[in-house]
């Protein structure tokens, strides 16, 4: 048990390292690099879509993380340098969503269905109680005939099973 | 009875929806610049290197510019409908050769045929970012204010030419 602990601790302190298989920072100026790397990681790279630039060495990734250093180089912010990706290749290279008027309902679609669900739970429960509520309550003089009547159709019921086979006899008789 | 149709109703927009997303194709992505204006730039001819060439010469004119390189095996896939389109003279078309060396992109051009006016030399790709571009080939329409229109990325088919690109043009140029 023990042991089991203590590997699986030493795998959770070793995912830090587990990122060196990722592209190899080309500058010397390390704090640069790792801004480009940092901001590299917002961006798709629309070649293998589900992989960031930073992850990527498509010649693309490669191409827009030299534009990214060099931006970063020219002072531009990490702010300008994502707007300027999405005025060319779509919001669809932010990895992080925006929040815009076109795509609201994604953003609240899943609070509006929690709040309509509600709604409609609520208004299910309300009217079933109503029902409940509306159920004829009988008086004893009532309880009584129904009581006769259930029974009625009890005694009835043999009744009428005999005179069907009463009928079928006679059909038979008559062939 | 209404309610019994609610899930029913339900599940079938969901389908709908689903369907709907089967046909999308996922590396297809808008566009931000269709509705733009070409992004500037001025770039050295492929075949003479010492004249410049820039989307402003064009205004006035509904033009075609089509990204395309010697290492793009689509490319020659949809390169006979480009000379085709070329030699009919239906719309001026002006190559960006994208991330290509110069002797390799001409040898291409005398192998399968030129059907641009002329090629931007794009060797470092910085222009084809400004296009957004992300999958060579890429054929853009220009119209006369030297606004973009509309984009194809990948190959173009005879579908395309003549259910979107010719109907397109023939608007632009009679506008």
């Amino acid at each position: 048990m023990v042991k089991e602990l203590l590997l699986s601790l030493l795998l959770v302190i070793s995912i830090p390292f587990a990122q060196a298989g990722e592209a190899v920072p080309t500058n010397d100026d390390p704090v640069l690099e790792k801004r480009v790397m940092d901001l590299s990681e917002h961006l798709r790279c629309l070649v293998c879509q589900n992989q960031t630039i930073a992850d990527s060495n498509a010649e693309l990734a490669v191409d827009l993380r030299n534009q990214v250093r060099e931006k970063l180089k020219a002072g531009q912010s990490e702010e300008e340098i994502l707007k300027y990706m999405a005025a060319r290749y779509s919001d669809f290279v932010l990895f992080k969503p925006q929040m815009k008027s076109s795509n609201w309902l994604l953003w609240f679609g899943p609070l509006l269905m929690l709040v309509g669900g509600a709604w409609l739970l609520m208004v299910t429960l309300r009217q079933r109680r109503k029902l409940q509520l509306q159920a004829p309550v009988l008086s004893a003089e009532e309880h009584e005939r129904a009581e006769i009547l259930l029974s009625d159709k009890k005694s009835a019921m043999p009744e009428n099973s005999a005179q069907k086979n009463i009928g079928q006899k006679n059909i038979k008789d008559q062939s | 009875m209404k309610r019994t149709f609610i899930p029913l109703a339900v599940f079938v927009v969901l389908v709908v929806f689903l369907w709907v997303g089967l046909t999308l194709n996922p590396r297809e992505v808008p566009s931000p610049l269709i509705g733009k204006p070409a992004p500037a730039f001025k770039l050295v001819q492929l075949h003479e290197t010492n004249q410049v060439i820039a989307p402003e010469h064009l205004r006035g004119k509904v033009w075609l510019l089509n990204v395309w390189a010697s290492w793009c095996a689509t490319c020659l896939q949809e390169h006979p409908l480009l000379v085709e389109l070329a030699r009919q003279n239906i719309v001026p078309i002006y190559g960006l050769n994208y991330k290509d060396q110069r002797e390799a992109g001409m040898a291409w051009l005398r192998q399968h045929g030129n059907p641009y006016i002329l090629s931007a030399h794009d060797l470092d790709g910085r222009v084809g970012i400004d296009y957004g571009v992300y999958g060579v080939p890429e054929t853009f329409v220009i119209d006369k204010a030297g606004i973009i229109r509309h984009k194809v990325i990948g190959a173009i088919t005879l579908e395309i030419v003549e259910g979107k690109l010719l109907p397109l043009i023939k608007e632009l140029n009679n506008g």
